[in-house]
Order: structure tokens, then sequence, then C-alpha cells
């Protein structure tokens, strides 16, 4: 367990001031001049060093990504694009940072976007999270005010941050498409190449980064790399936020190191699962868009990129949907494919058509009103969805369907042989005698 | 569809969007491969096919892209044979998007092909696509018509019958039409099109591909005029007697016109040709008339001041329609080409959209798609910036290839050649670009440069169109096709022609001629490209081809025409004028001749352009037939009195 020491995230429960005064006597903006005087290779490799892997779910190591913006201008400006568009069902860690401690992700953009040269950035902000736009903007309203930001602020890189607010749609967090809906466009993903590196916001070289991936960025600065690559396993180091969701005790997000056994997390933060851990049916690790696994697999599951990829599953956001005994698996999964099927874009043909495809085939199947060979039939058109799309949307969406085949296809078959032995959704009654 | 196989890719890789340096070498550095057959791009394929196909109805029988139809196609490559989705399928609601585009919205398959021609090419952005995921649907949002004049090319660009033409539904099968290769002669720019018949009925007009004039684009009024074709078409000759008009025979016709010529003395007799009318009929008019001594003839209805004896890059598009795109300033004298000319307009906008063309309109106001900076209304303005007094001259003098276009309502005026002198020396530029001439006219009748080309003006103290017009001046006018011109009574006038149009009610005897689809003819057009039109049909009942009327008539009025056939008269046409046998082909651009019309002088008025087209819809006899376009004027009409109201 990450002993108090370590935290990033003092104020996440919002116990304290989040305003820049408790901001700054928690530790924030602290020797930041101090940081952007290291360079901007200096912070890049120290980041590097850091071992610090994306927070927004693909865990693309953000050091590297940073070094792919071009060192000297070519004319163009640089634009930094911190994605608050935080819409994964079950994710709520970049709600808690934007809510409580906004300072340490004004503090991460201004290093940051010295760090690439980007004297502009863009907070995308989802659109439901109208409070927390409010705090947000406050936050930032705050540190021009206190001239740590701005034109001609103390520590001499004029950095603007501008908090924009987004309509509310789940794709708009796919960083290309974030970007065209920033540009004032539809928002749908774009080709890659050219990579935003290259040709992001309005054709000039854009890095686009997560809420927590960039908040944390301070404190690895201030305390060293070699604290922040300490924390956790090799190749997945520092601590992170996990959401706790579904059926436990105390749902929470809660900092803990990587590579927490997922049994150690649920039961330290969350007071464990519901009737106890037999009880478990199945989590999901990281947002609804990742495979489920299963009960007895989650015994030895450690909650990072490599430990669930062991599991044919994956971190993400860190969001743990947990689901007990008196889950029905099948209508859950039912349900998260028709959130996919309202929210794709529609720009690829695979994942238009075949999102309501899957929605429906699962709900029938929930009813068990289904063949036991259509049980196939939807792991192959999952097969032909995946991979054929121009962003991760439609990889996300047939995941959890993957997921849902590959551990519990007993479980639908059985419905279906209820169903075809009664073919009513209801028992049929009988009048008493 | 467009999937492909990249070695060392997880994932296939869409082929439209990935270059050649996109791709990695090996790990080796081996050059990149690129498979496009392999199982991986077949199975990718099939899935994406199978996934167009669950919510795409079944009803190819009675669909109007059947047949030519790229979802058919590629399912013929990449389909199976049976359905695996066994839900319902989508229905979407048909939306009303004009006269001229019908849609079935169920067979939409979300391409989007239509929103960007619409938003990039035709620059209205009047298309797009609302709703998300398979919701998705293709509207004009209000669905209200959509205003542009290349709307109908969204017809070609649906690659199913989401979009079909709504003039053509259920009319014919591709497979039952017979394809003939032709040029347009709606507007001067001389598209290439592809004129579809079955029997002896011209079903519909498609463009072909001409990099260099339409590229792939026709206008509405080129590709809906068919039905023009059919309408009011003037079958059988006929004669004026008592103040009405009784059908005749050809022998009685030509007898009462022998008759008349006899009588009158041959500076009493003129010519005008009309905007639609091929080289080799205006080559055998004028031979006839020179036979007959008449010195009064002309091309210029619209009394446009344009003298071939200037040379001919006094009155060409100089900078060629192609050569758009290499202007470095634009500035617009007197033109809309959004109506005269809206494929050219189109390539404007595309050369507008490449980014940095300071565009300038001296004439009147109106929507053209792109911005531009509105100079002044009238000759004053070109002067200044001719002259280099508005900030405008300086530009364009800096300019290594400027382009000035020039239209008819700055020409079309007493004081037409001051205008053209001053737009000349507007269009000198640096001079930097050797094979730059950037004065370019442009014209609005198809037959204009032909007829210009054989020097189809009046000769020695000859009368020009107006003075034909006017009341007394002569006794025996022949109209060729000639509908725009009013001839003040007591002229005898012989039109021969396609249609019953204004020409034709003004007539003593008609004589019916062919339309352009129902003849094989020279065209030139306003950059001087001389293209060959072909014949796709026949013209109705009696009617016969222009030049075989003028050579039976010049029998019968002993003046007879040295050719017996098209072939005898295009050898006699090309020993004539040689250049016109250069079919396609450009002439390189005679800075000299401009440079000498910059040196004329002339006083001008202060008055401003006018219009040269009032209705893109109604300009020629056919158009002015034909339903659709009326349809489409009308709604054109509403939405313009709509705009002034608000």
């Amino acid at each position: 367990m990450l002993e108090d020491k370590d935290r990033i995230f003092t104020n996440l429960y919002g116990l304290h001031d989040w305003g820049l005064a408790g901001a700054r006597a928690r530790g924030a903006w602290d020797g930041t001049k101090a940081i952007l005087e290291k360079g901007r290779d200096g912070i890049i490799n120290e980041v590097k060093a850091s071992g610090l892997r994306g927070r927004g779910g693909a865990g693309f190591p953000t050091g590297l990504k940073w070094s792919f913006m071009p060192k000297q201008s070519d004319g163009r400006p640089h634009y930094l694009v911190v994605n608050a568009d935080e819409s994964e069902p079950g994710t709520c860690k970049d709600r808690e940072i934007m809510r409580h401690d906004p300072h340490l992700l004004v503090e991460g953009c201004l290093i940051a976007g010295f760090a690439m040269g980007a004297h502009t950035c863009f907070i995308y902000i989802r659109g439901e999270f109208v409070r927390e736009r409010e705090r947000l903007q406050a936050a930032v309203d705050q540190a021009y005010e206190a001239n740590l930001i701005g034109q001609n602020n103390v520590h001499g890189f004029p950095f603007d941050i501008i908090v924009h607010h987004g309509a509310g749609a789940y794709i708009c967090g796919e960083e290309t498409a974030l970007l065209e809906s920033l540009e004032g466009k539809k928002g749908q993903p774009r080709l890659k190449p050219p990579f935003p590196a290259n040709v992001g916001l309005y054709g000039a070289p854009t890095t686009v980064n997560n809420v927590e991936s960039i908040a944390v960025v301070p404190d690895i600065m201030r305390r060293g790399a070699h604290w922040f690559a300490g924390i956790g396993r090799p190749n997945n180091t520092g601590t992170k936020l996990f959401c706790i969701s579904g059926h436990v005790e105390r749902p929470c997000t809660v900092e803990d190191a990587m590579g927490v056994p997922l049994r150690e997390l649920l039961d330290t933060h969350c007071g464990g699962v519901h009737g106890g851990w037999s009880n478990l049916l199945a989590v999901i690790p990281g947002g609804s868009s990742m495979p489920l696994i299963p009960a007895h697999q989650c015994e030895h599951l450690l909650m990072d990129f490599d430990g669930c990829r062991e599991f044919k599953s994956a971190l993400g956001t860190a969001a743990v949907i947990v689901m007990d005994k008196s889950t029905d698996i099948v209508r859950a999964m039912a349900r998260i494919s028709y959130f996919y099927k309202h929210e794709s874009c529609g720009q690829c043909t695979p994942c238009r058509e075949g999102m309501g495809w899957m929605w429906r085939v699962l709900t029938r199947m929930a009813e068990g009103r289904a063949h036991k060979r259509e049980i196939d039939m939807l792991m192959e058109v999952t097969t032909q969805i995946e991979g054929h799309t121009i962003c991760a949307f439609g990889d996300g969406a047939a995941w959890p369907v993957q997921g849902l085949l590959r551990h519990f296809r007993g479980e639908i078959e059985r419905r279906i042989d209820e169903y075809s032995a009664n073919p009513h959704p209801e028992p049929v009654r009988v009048a008493a005698e | 569809m467009c999937l492909v196989e990249l070695k060392g890719s997880p994932k296939p890789v869409a082929s439209c969007a990935w270059g050649v340096r996109d791709c990695r070498p090996g790990p080796h550095g081996e050059p990149p491969e690129v498979l496009t057959k392999s199982a991986m791009v077949r199975k990718a394929r099939e899935g994406v096919m199978e996934f167009l196909l669950i919510n795409h109805p079944l009803d190819c029988p009675i669909c109007d892209q059947g047949g030519e139809c790229d979802l058919q196609d590629q399912a013929m490559a990449y389909g199976v044979d049976s359905s695996r989705f066994k839900e319902n399928k989508r229905a979407v609601e048909d939306k009303y998007v004009g006269v001229l585009v019908k849609t079935i919205m169920n067979r939409c398959i979300h391409c989007t092909r239509c929103v960007r021609f619409m938003t990039e090419v035709a620059g209205v952005p009047e298309l797009g696509a609302i709703g998300r995921g398979e919701d998705t649907e293709i509207t004009t949002y209000l669905e209200q018509a959509m205003t542009s004049e290349l709307q109908g090319n969204v017809v070609d660009l649906c690659p199913v019958g989401a979009l079909t033409s709504k003039p053509y539904a259920f009319a014919a099968r591709p497979w039952e039409l017979t394809k003939t290769e032709s040029i347009d002669v709606m507007d001067a720019i001389g598209s290439a099109i592809r004129v579809d018949t079955r029997g002896r009925e011209v079903m519909r007009i498609l463009p072909r591909v001409n990099d260099e004039v339409n590229e792939e684009w026709i206008s509405d009024k080129t590709r809906h005029v068919v039905d023009g074709l059919r309408t009011q078409r003037l079958d059988q000759p006929y004669i004026r007697e008592n103040g009405r008009l009784h059908a005749a025979s050809w022998r009685d016709a030509f007898g009462v016109i022998a008759a008349k010529v006899k009588q009158t003395q041959p500076r009493r007799m003129g010519a005008i040709v009309g905007d639609l009318a091929a080289v080799e009929e205006i080559f055998a008019l004028k031979d006839l008339m020179t036979r007959l001594g008449v010195v009064n003839l002309d091309c210029r209805q619209d009394g446009a001041m344009l003298d071939p004896t200037w040379g001919r890059a006094s009155y060409l598009f100089n900078a060629s329609i192609a050569g758009i795109e290499q202007a470095d300033a634009l500035l617009l004298v007197g033109s809309n080409p959004r109506r005269e000319a809206a494929v050219l307009n189109a390539r404007i906008r595309k050369r507008w959209r490449t980014g940095a063309l300071p565009i300038g309109l001296v004439g009147e106001r109106s929507d053209l798609t792109y911005p531009y900076e509105y100079l002044g209304a009238g000759p004053q303005t070109l002067a200044d910036v001719a002259s280099g007094v508005h900030e405008f001259g300086a530009r364009l003098r800096e300019a290594d290839r400027p382009l000035v276009i020039v239209g008819m309502a700055a020409l079309a005026r007493p004081d037409g050649v001051a205008i053209a002198a001053l737009a000349a020396r507007a269009a000198q530029g640096t001079g930097k670009e050797a094979g730059w001439n950037g004065y370019s006219v442009l014209h609005t009748a198809a037959a204009r440069v032909g007829a210009l080309d054989l020097g189809f003006v009046p000769g020695p103290e000859g009368r020009n169109a107006a003075a034909m017009a006017a009341p007394g001046a002569l006794d025996l006018v022949v109209l060729l096709g000639a509908d725009e011109i009013d001839i003040a009574p007591g002229a005898f006038v012989v039109y021969i022609g396609t249609h019953g149009d204004a020409g034709a009610h003004r007539a003593d005897v008609i004589l019916p001629g062919a339309a352009y689809p129902e003849k094989s003819g020279i065209y030139v057009n306003t950059e001087g490209r001389v293209q060959m039109a072909g014949r796709a049909s026949f013209p109705p009942g009696e009617a016969r081809e222009d030049w075989a009327i003028l050579r039976a008539l010049s029998d019968v009025l002993g003046r007879k025409l040295a050719y017996d056939s098209l072939t005898q008269l295009r050898q006699a046409l090309f020993k004539a004028h040689p250049h016109l046998q250069r079919v396609g082909q450009l002439a390189p651009a005679g800075r000299a001749e401009v440079a000498a019309l910059a040196a004329r002088d002339g006083a001008f008025e202060k008055t401003a352009f006018g219009r040269s087209l009032d209705d893109f819809y109604l300009t020629n006899p056919v158009a002015r037939a034909s339903a659709t376009m009326a349809e489409c004027s009308v709604i054109a009409e509403r939405r313009g009195a709509l705009t002034a109201a608000e």
C-alpha cells in the first residue's frame, strides 16, 4: 500500500482548500522556475526516466511522446492539448483532479508546455463537467492573477491556457477527434499518419495528454524521477488513481501504487466486495472498453499495464468495475454495447454498422432468444470490427464483448437452452388447481 | 473497402489515405511491401462489405443505380451470397433536397462524398450529416432545395442509389442505353459529356472526364436540359401566311425564300448566328451569304465588342481553364462565373482553396462561393485598377500570373472596346512568366468563338446585329438559331432552328434544324479549344442538319455550295481555317495582340456593369423548352424573393 508521503494528489477528496493558497500550502507551484531552468531536454529526460506512462488508457510513455515534438519551430506554433474529456464509463479520476487539485494540472500544463515549446495550451473539458469547468477556470484565473502563467509571468515563459468546453460526445475523447472538435468541426477521428506531433491542431505540431499524466509531472520534477520510478514495478512505475465502482462496500477514487493486487485494492480502500470475495463474479479493470476478467483470475491480478495484459485485458483508465454474482453479466455487456452503439461517430463502416449489430444480438442473448451458432458469429463480427477502423473506438467496443464470450459462453448457452425449453420471457403461469 | 496489408503493420491500412512515404522499411532496411490481394486483405474487405450490406436494402431490381452501382460491383468482388444479419434493417426517411436529386435514404452507406463535394467543390455547404453512428442522416438540414448549379454531380458521386436523378427516375436502365461522347453547348466552356440515348431519344447526359476543361463535373443545365430536346421541337418547315404559320413542305418553304431573295438587294439582306450553332453551319451560312454578296453578318447577338481582326487573343480565355490553377491574382470584370460558367467557377474555387489568391471584382455583387474584394461597380473602378491608382491594381501588377476575367456584361455595351483595353492593361502583370497571358474573355455562348474564328462579323460597311434588327434596316434576315434578338417588324425573317422559341415566333419561314446531340459538329470553347461533338440521335420529323439545309437552299437560290457531304464541308473548312483541325489543342497565347488591345484608347461611360445572364437556367431555346429547367428557375426565383425580404 502506498504510504501517505508518496501521495501526489493530497486533496483528492476535497477536504482542504482547492484554491491557489491551499495548493501552495500542499506544495504546488513550489520551485516551478527552477524546474523550467532544467531546460526542455532536462524535463523530457526526467519524465522519460520516471517511466511515466500515459494515464489516458493506452499507456504510451509520456516522455517519449513529448520527444516527438519538433525541437525547433518551423514557423508554426506548438500546442499542448490536455484531454479532460473523461467519458469512459466507470472513470472519474480526472474529475476529482479538476475539482479538488486543479492547480496541479495548471502547473503541469506550464511545465509540459515549456518542455514542448508550446506557448498555448487548450484544456478540452467534457461537456457534462460543468462544475469542474468552473473550478478549473477559476484555478486558471487564479494562476493568471498571481502571474504564474500569462504573457509576462514570473517564470519567464509566455504561456496561455484556454479551457474549452466540449459538447458531450464520447468520441471527442479520442485525440484526433478532440482536435477536430476543438477546431469547431464534427468530432470524427483523423487518419494517422500524419500524427498530431507533426500535423495536429490547426495543422501545427500538437501533443495531446491526459489530465492525470500532466498533473503528476510537477511532483515528478520536484521529487525526482527515481522517486517515481521507485514506486510500482519496472515498466509500470509510479502512483495511479484507481476509480472503483460497482459491487463494493465503498466505491471510491483512490491513489495507490501501480501493481497493487486487485484484492488488496478492493479490501483496503473499498471495504471489499459485497458479500465477500467469494461472491465476486468478474471485474472490468480499466473502464468499460476493456475485456472483463472473471473472478478466479482476479485472485492474482496485479493492477498495472502488464499485470492486466497477462489476463488478456488492459489497465485502460484504471476504472475498476466490480460485479458480484447478482449481476446479469450478459445484460451488463449488452448495456455497454448500447453505449458504444450510441457513441460511434459513424465514420468507419465496421464500427458504424457493427455496433448496432452486436448490441442487437447481445440483447437477444440476454433473454436467451438466440441460436448457439450466433455466439461464434458474434465473435467473428467483433474480430471484423477490431483493427479495421480509424481509431481505437472499434477495438474498445469489441473487446468487452470478446471478454464476455471468452469467459461466459456457458452462461449464454444456458440461457439459450432455457429459452428454447420455455420460449417466453416470463415463466408460463399455470392456473392453480 | 480500400484496406491493404502493409508488411509489418499488425492491422490493415487504408490505402486511400496512406502515402508511400508513411510506409516504414523492414527491420533490416528492406523496402516496404504492400499486399493488395493477400488473405488478410480479402478478409478485411469481406468484413467491411458485410457491414456495408447489413443495413442496405435489397431493392436493386427497382433501384435506378442498378447496373452502375459501386456497391454492386464491390459486392460481386467481396460479398458473400447470404446475410448473417437477422435483425431489422435500418429505415431512414427520404429527404427533399431539390428538384434534381431524388433521395432514397435507406440506401445511404454514409460515405459522405456528397457532403464533401458540396462543401469543397461546389462551395455551397448545404448538405450535411446530422446524427451520429448508425443514426447518421444526410440532409439539407431543413429540407430545402440545394442552390448549387453543380448539385447534379452528387448523383454521379453517390456510390449507391441513395441520390439519384429525379427527372430521370425510372426512365431507363444503363444497359439499354447507347453512349455517345460529345461536347456540351449550354455554356462556352465546352464540357465533355456523354449522351445516353435509347433508340432516338436522348435519355440523359453525363459528364466525361476532361481535366483541362471540366475535370469530372458538369453544370445542372448541361445535365438536366435533356427534356428540352423533346418538347417544343420544330419538326417540319412552316410558312407564315396572313400572319399565321402553316406547315409546309421543304420545296414550298425554299420557294418562298428564293422568291424573296430574288426581290431583295444584297445590302438589304443579313444573317445572324445564334449561340448554339456549330462551326460547320456557320461556315456554310457565311459561304452562302458571300456568294449572295451579303455583308451584313453578325454572331454577336448581345452586341459584345469583339472583333476578330484584332487577333484571336483579343477574344479568347487566354489563360486557359486549367491555367486558373496557376494564377496568383484574379480580377473579375463584369463577370459572374458562377452563372456564366459554373464549372469554371468551381475551378476558381479550387485555386482559391489552395490559398493566397487575391480576388477582386468589378461589377455586380453576388455570391460566387468564395470571398472576394469588391472593388466597384463600373468602368471608372476598372480604370483606377488598370492605372494603378487603386490598391488592387498594384497587386495585379506585382503578380507573375495575373488573371483578368472579362465577362460579357463588360463587353456587350457601346464602350466595350475601351473597357477591353482597360482590362488588357490590368492583365499585364510583371511579365516574368513568358508563356502567361492573363487577359481572359469569358464567353457565354458556345458558338461565339467559332463564329469569330470564321470571321462571321459585318464586312466592309456591313451592319452589326443591333443595326440589322433596327426598324427598316433590312428586308430579309436569316437567323441561324438566333433567339436572343428582336428583329423589328418589317423585315422578312428566315429562321433555321430547333425550338419554337423567340426566333420561330418572329419568323416568316421556319426551317427545322438539328439540336446539338443530333449532329456532329465542331465547337470552339472560350479558351479557343477546338472540340468535336458526336452525333447521338437524329433530328425529329422532317428536320435536317443545318448545314444540309443551307446546302439545299443554296441550290434553290442558284448559288450552289461546293460540298455534298459533311466530310467535304470539313475539307473546305479546314482549308480555309487550318487551326480548326487541331481538335482538343490550344494555340499559344498571343501576348502581342493583347498588348495591342491594351494600347487602344477610348472613352467609357460611367454606368455600372449589369449582368449578362438574368437566369442561369433559361439561357437558350433548349433550356427554355425544358420543364426541369423551368422548375429550377422558379425555385431560384422564389429563393431570391425570400432573401430580399429578409
